[in-house]
């Protein structure tokens, strides 16, 4: 017998009471989302910029490897998506477009239609997330609403930039992806 | 060795005993923090434990489920009853790509089944990429929390470590210097790795796909780097529908570190182009533990760590007292499932205080079941230790004279004495135990004076 079968027929051989799998109700959210959604970000070390901030941090820091993917951040792109994601290493922003955003924890859901290479968020040296402000919702349950059927080899929440606390429970932030993560809200 | 032996040795180094208790009583309160500011959280717990049990009822409905939807996903899906077959099975992926060093994100169930001295001893470099799992690797340690692996040690131990190993500077103890340090080492290795390892948090039956949790982006480093993947995942792991997510990633990280959601949650459906995805279902131990109606429901554990922050025995023990791959409460219910012998001090290193159920997110009665394994291995050991400390409690209570003396004494005791010596290894009933406040007055000359 193949371990599948063993373990399957194991199983199956376990007298169980059947126990009906619960509908998941809709719970109200009581705050505004924006408002909601901006804090949350702040909380995950996150920040929320407006576009103008975006050109800012950009020519202050004097970045020049730029990728973006974005709608309307074209002009900030200093180089093409290459063919293996080795050599993103060196990039120094990656501007994408989510889809979403949750107001309840700052989660913004991306698939690969916006990552062109599923590492690019993560290898990128600082991540800029272009977000329309009418595209939040309340909490996760609407979030997997609006996800629903979504067909995509790849799908991720991202809530902020890579941190961990792993020395003494001092938080640090960037410790193997994106050092930092900002969110533009666009209004269109 | 027992629970008790271990933990007096944890207890040695006093200051860092207490270090490790308030550390983890803090991260216990950031959960109970968040959590208060959820008005439906007890219906998500209550939610998260009738899918859980709904999955329990019908495992092998879903599992098959699961693998057609994956397969169908182009994703590769392997079974394994055992520890062995799971290494054997993911060494066999590594040969067939002529793969000698691969990088691997947290996963409990890789401890479990003991794969990185598997690998090694066949020549395959393993390096763990989560930060906290590097650090107990460099030492030859396992992890002693499951969300927090390198708890049990300070920043000076990391930075002498680090000194030693990745050439910083010595005694540069900042945690931020240390974690780049850190960064640059595994970003040489993420880049160089052919095949990554990842722990599953959840599969979801209907879609096929799996889920990925991590704050440091080190699972996805791994394997979108790489050409495989492999994801090893336990045989309980699986959730029914997509829309389940929603209640156990509001629950799983505010239960674990009282933060709104991890910064990652990886949702992987199919291969990228030109790559594959391998998942290995687990049995280890798992169908043995679904067949024991009093145990079963210890399944349904998404491994958040909550029972262990607020566990008073596991604060005031270290995970290393437990010897067993899961401490803490959960793992003293799981691992005398594995092992009744080995593991038969683990059920009775608790104060069955109840903390543990309390903050559990999938509702498991774990101190109800550290009580029922007692009564099994009590059965099964005949007269132990604890019939013995009960005998001694009886022989108190029968002489009132010496109760009323040895109250009063210990009253006095914990007045006078401090930290340090209730810390200390000497003092074996303060190992376990915060000492309670000392009452002015004795309930028997409360009732004299108070009584009308
Ligand atoms: S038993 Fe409950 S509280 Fe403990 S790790 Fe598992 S899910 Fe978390």
């Amino acid at each position: 017998m193949s371990s599948r079968e063993n373990i399957l027929t194991k199983i199956k051989a376990i007298p169980r009471e059947n126990s009906l799998l619960p509908e998941i109700p809709s719970f109200e959210f009581p705050m505004d989302h924006k408002a909601a959604f901006i804090l949350s970000i702040q909380a995950n070390k996150g920040e929320v910029i407006a576009e103008s901030e975006l050109k800012d941090f950009i020519a202050i820091n004097r970045f020049e490897k730029i990728l973006n993917l974005a709608k309307g951040m074209e002009s900030l792109s200093t180089q093409p998506l290459p063919s293996d994601a080795h050599e993103l290493n060196e990039l120094e922003v990656a501007i994408i477009q989510g889809q979403f955003g949750v107001a309840e924890n700052g989660a913004i859901w991306l698939t690969d239609e916006n990552l062109g290479l599923r590492a690019l968020p993560f290898i990128t040296e600082h991540l800029v997330i272009v977000l329309e402000e009418k595209s939040l919702v309340s909490n996760m349950h609407e979030a997997y609403q609006r996800i629903g059927a979504q067909h995509s080899g790849f799908g991720l929440f991202i809530a902020g930039p890579s941190k961990t606390a792993d020395i003494e429970q001092s938080l640090v932030i960037g410790a193997h992806g994106a050092k930092s993560l900002k969110v533009v809200l666009t209004n269109l | 060795m027992s629970h008790p032996s271990k933990a007096s040795e944890f207890l040695q180094d006093a200051a860092k005993a207490k270090w490790h208790d308030e550390t983890l009583w803090f991260v216990r309160d950031k959960r109970d923090n968040i959590s208060k500011t959820i008005p439906e959280w007890e219906e998500l717990r209550e939610l998260a434990s009738q899918i859980k049990d709904n999955v329990l009822a019908n495992l092998e409905t879903y599992l098959v489920e699961f693998e057609k939807n994956a397969k169908a996903n182009n994703i590769h899906v392997h079974w394994a009853k055992d520890a062995e077959e799971h290494n054997q099975m993911v060494l066999s992926i590594l040969n067939e790509h002529r793969c000698k060093a691969i990088v691997k994100s947290k996963s409990i169930l890789t401890e479990e089944c003991h794969l990185n001295p598997f690998l090694e001893e066949n020549g395959v470099e393993v390096v763990d990429t989560d930060l906290g799992e590097r650090i107990v690797q460099f030492l030859n340690q396992p992890p002693s929390h499951i969300v927090l692996p390198a708890i049990h040690l300070k920043k000076r131990d990391i930075s002498e470590l680090f000194h030693e190993k990745l050439q910083t500077e010595k005694g540069n103890e900042d945690p931020a210097y240390l974690t780049h340090a850190a960064r640059l080492h595994l970003r040489e290795k993420f880049l160089g790795a052919k095949v990554a390892i990842t722990g599953v948090n959840f599969g979801v039956a209907e879609t096929g796909e799996f889920v990925v949790c991590t704050n440091e982006g080190n699972a996805d480093m791994g394997v979108h780097l790489a050409d495989i993947h492999i994801a090893c995942m336990g045989v309980e792991k699986i959730i029914p529908r997509r829309k389940d997510l929603g209640v156990f990633l509001r629950l799983l990280a505010r239960s674990a570190t009282g933060q709104p959601i991890t910064n990652y949650n990886s949702h992987f459906r199919s291969p990228a182009p030109g790559k594959e995805i391998h998942i290995v279902l687990v049995d280890n131990g798992r169908t043995d533990q679904l067949a024991r109606e009093k145990f079963k429901n210890s399944l349904k554990c998404i491994r958040c760590g909550a029972c262990m922050n607020t566990c008073p025995i596991y604060r005031r023990s270290g995970g290393y007292s437990y010897g067993s791959v899961v401490p803490g409460p959960i793992g003293s219910i799981l691992s005398p499932g594995l092992d009744v012998k080995k593991y038969s001090t683990l059920p009775f290193a608790s104060t069955l205080c109840g903390s543990c159920t309390d903050v559990c997110p999938v509702k498991i009665n774990i101190h109800e079941q550290l009580y029922e394994w007692r009564q099994e291995i009590t059965k099964a050991q005949g007269t132990n230790t604890k019939s013995i400390s009960m005998k001694i409690a009886n022989g108190i209570f029968a002489v009132p004279f010496a109760y009323k003396i040895s109250g009063a004494m210990m009253r006095g005791a914990l007045k006078i004495l401090p930290d340090s010596i209730t810390y200390s290894g000497l003092n074996t009933w303060g190992k376990q135990r915060d000492l309670p406040e000392t009452p002015k007055e004795t309930f028997k000359d409360w009732y004299k004076k108070n009584r009308t």
